[in-house]
């Protein structure tokens, strides 16, 4: 009997980019006592070795995909894409936060550890195939994330970010788990594929009323983690108030995970049930997209405009999801890592201009970078025009994907308010820009610093990242495209 | 017959202890309404034959959780906020969507419990040593990934509240 | 005399507890006071998951719950935590001062 125990070296390898992560999180706290304060950014190097470690051993286990662990876990393509994200993002927050740290005096081993074990939790949700393992990942990730946003303790912004991700964050992590209840009342089950036969079976189908429910109670979960209106209030206080490299992370990897279980819920285990979540998602992808796109207009903080400017981006998502197909997820996931790179990426210039203690954040504070620091000020105006959706970048073809879906499946006005609403989105991105370039540098400011090289590596490769998905579009999509044959 | 004597006493403890937490001044108060409501739910995990649960609830949650918020409440000075206003002033909004929550479920349950055959009384279930057998085995063989990876999530917590409380890193 | 207990009145019990845990999230200032809300929801969960368990006669549903419980923990830690250091820096706990950033 004890052999069953044991799992098999091909489900090992299949986990294993999550287990060498935990190994070498615990590994930086078990070393941090021993590093003197000034080397502590060999602590940074081992977290990012790890990461890049990680990103190889998920090609590997990409090339022998199947279940694991009792079909607790899935890798299949689809996980395979999302791990590459969020194991990216990851490289891309260590590069911008060592030096903010260190600047601060704030650089130790536990916020490495902290963020290699939140990004555990977010391989474990792309990868996930049961609705506890699932949860289990999502909450590895939130409660990582609740810490990192209040990691600066003697910061009050910090505090309050952290205490109000966390009341909002765990309130909809009980109704998720609500709605998990109810899913597994009603099924019997917790596995997505046999939730998916369960709801399929006309002879054990469940009375909508109660299948109803389930759903609503997940949906709040859901819609909670992506900030999707009407739970999108949340979003503005934590990203302005976290530290700017925790920032950009959240806006990214957390989201990109929550994202993932999103889609693999709705189109493998709740399929059954498109008709009823459709209205649903519909009405929720208009009103982020609106509520995001509106109040980003009359922000004057840097860091609170991108918060809403992400909000309207998970609108977009939404309105790919919203057409429940194969093609919609495919446009999902080019969006969602097209934002991914051009998100962090801008949120590397912002922690660069925001200097120690994030006192210039401000819109204001960004005038006169275009004669500054030209290269700065060029970099984030890529990031911008990419986020406003200019041909050349990859946020145009990441749009032209979804609303081309949401076209070709009948969801006209849809398509419409979303192109609508991105020409107004152009309005806020491009004021910034003016900003940069029109107005003259404030007086009295002291000399902005050289950019940190982790900072312009990160900048830098996520401008690349950018333009490589404008230009040559087809090399991910044809990667997602193969990922969402699962869902068909 | 017996059972369901139990049953309500139970569930009226766990009700009234809910409502005395939410609605109480004094935050001790509602730390000691809030470990009577979990020992109502408690009772409840023993009359479903969730025994190990029952031993969990009352060691850890109750035993645990609650002695962590009760020396939070001595550390952090709440007589001041005792004497505050308790509730917001959008609680009109609140009010409002917490009926509109009752009502849905009202409706949900009314209809749904037929179709579920959850009206029919339920099953016996296994005997009290062989049902913690079946727990221990489903929980290290399928559920063993999640195991793990919860063991994990206990570490995040002890590093991140660790870095939360004290002084200087 | 009395009705026996059936599934249908665990999970009544179940929802009554989620609107109370609700209402002290939703209504209450005191953010200890809603963290307690938030460990009524989670036990509001737990009793319909092992009423669940018993009503199809399987395990997984227990299995769950210690999940949750071990969640609740988590939580609670960390929850606990970031209100020690917040109260280090502002000196209150009540949400609505709680403003520095626009709420």
């Amino acid at each position: 009997m004890p052999a069953s125990f044991m799992p098999s070296a091909q489900e090992l390898m299949r986990f294993a980019p999550e287990m060498l992560l935990t190994l070498a999180g615990t590994l930086i706290m078990l070393l941090e006592p021993f590093t003197e304060s000034g080397n502590k950014s060999r602590l940074a190097w081992l977290a990012l070795g790890a990461l890049l470690a990680a990103l190889g051993l998920t090609a590997v286990s990409a090339a022998d995909p199947g279940p694991a662990f009792s079909n607790m876990l899935l890798i299949d393509e689809f996980g395979t894409f999302f791990r590459f994200l969020v194991l990216a993002v990851g490289v891309l927050t260590i590069l911008i936060s060592t030096h903010y740290l260190r600047s601060g005096g704030h650089e130790s081993g536990e916020f490495y550890a902290l963020l290699l074990f939140s990004i555990v939790g977010q391989c474990i949700m792309a990868t996930a195939n049961e609705l506890i393992m699932l949860f289990i990942g999502l909450e590895v990730s939130s409660i990582a994330s609740y810490v990192l946003a209040g990691y600066l303790r003697d910061d009050k912004r910090n505090n309050e970010s952290a205490l109000k991700y966390f009341l909002l964050g765990s309130f909809a992590t009980a109704f998720l788990l609500y709605g998990i209840a109810w899913t597994y009342g009603i099924t019997g089950t917790t596995d997505l594929s046999l939730i998916r036969s369960a709801l399929l079976n006309p002879a054990s189908r469940p009375n909508e009323v109660l299948t109803a429910a389930a759903s609503a109670f997940l949906f709040v979960g859901l819609a909670f983690k992506v900030s999707a209106a009407p739970f999108q209030m949340w979003t503005p206080d934590v990203y302005q108030g976290a530290p700017a490299p925790v920032t950009a992370f959240f806006s990214a990897g957390p989201k990109a995970a929550a994202f993932a279980m999103f889609l693999r819920i709705v189109l493998t285990g709740f399929e059954p049930l498109k008709k009823e979540w459709e209205p649903l998602l519909w009405v929720s992808a208009l009103a982020t997209m609106i509520i995001g796109n509106f109040a980003a207009l009359r922000q004057t903080n840097v860091k609170r405009l991108l918060a809403y400017s992400s909000i309207s981006h998970a609108g977009y998502v939404l309105v790919a999801l919203t057409t429940h197909s194969g093609p919609g997820a495919a446009a999902a996931m080019f969006y969602l890592a097209a934002y991914c790179f051009m998100n962090v990426g801008a949120f590397a210039i912002i922690t660069h201009v925001a200097r120690r203690d994030e006192r210039y954040v401000e819109i204001a504070d960004l005038a006169g970078l275009g004669t500054r620091q030209p290269l700065m000020a060029g970099l984030l105006t890529v990031f911008l025009l990419s986020l406003t959706g200019i041909p050349l970048t990859a946020g145009f073809f990441g749009k032209f994907y979804i609303f081309k879906v949401a076209l070709d499946q009948g969801f006209i006005w849809l398509a419409i308010l979303g192109l609508l609403n991105s020409a107004l989105a152009a309005y806020y991105y491009l004021r910034v820009i003016v900003v940069m370039y029109m107005e003259p540098a404030p007086e009295g400011e002291g000399e902005l610093p050289a950019p940190a090289a982790g900072v312009l590596a990160a900048a830098v490769g996520s401008a690349i990242a950018t333009f490589f998905l404008g230009l040559f579009p087809s090399s991910l999509l044809d990667f997602a495209d193969k990922a969402r044959r699962i869902f068909n | 017959m017996l059972e369901t004597l139990f049953f309500y006493a139970f569930a009226a403890l766990a009700l009234l202890g809910a409502i005395l937490t939410v609605t109480l001044r004094n935050a001790v108060h509602c730390a000691i309404s809030l470990i009577a409501s979990l020992a109502g739910v408690a009772g409840l995990f023993l009359l479903q034959r969730a025994e190990f649960l029952f031993a969990v609830q009352i060691v850890l949650y109750i035993g645990g959780i609650m002695v962590l918020f009760l020396f939070v409440i001595m550390l952090v000075n709440l007589d001041a906020a005792a004497r505050e206003r308790q509730y917001h002033r959008q609680w009109i909004a609140g009010a409002l969507s917490v009926v509109g929550t009752g009502l849905i479920f009202a409706y949900f349950l009314t209809r749904g419990a037929e179709s579920l055959k959850l009206n029919e009384p339920v099953p016996a279930g296994p005997r009290n040593s062989e049902a913690v057998q079946m727990l221990a085995d489903s929980l290290f063989r399928e559920y063993l990934v999640p195991f793990e990876v919860a063991s994990l999530l206990l570490l995040i917590a002890i590093v991140g509240s660790v870095v939360m409380a004290k002084k200087r890193i | 005399m009395l009705a026996p207990i059936t599934t249908a009145h665990y999970l009544v019990l179940s929802a009554a507890l989620l609107l109370i845990g609700t209402v002290g999230i939703l209504l209450r200032r005191n953010a200890v006071v809603v963290m307690m809300s938030i460990e009524l929801i989670l036990n509001a969960v737990n009793v319909n998951l092992i009423a669940f368990s018993r009503h199809l006669d399987q395990v997984n549903g227990q299995i769950f719950a210690i999940f949750v419980i071990c969640v609740a923990v988590a939580e609670a830690a960390v929850g606990l935590g970031i209100l020690i250091a917040l109260f280090r820096n502002k000196e209150t706990v009540l949400i609505d001062e709680i403003d520095l950033l626009k709420w």
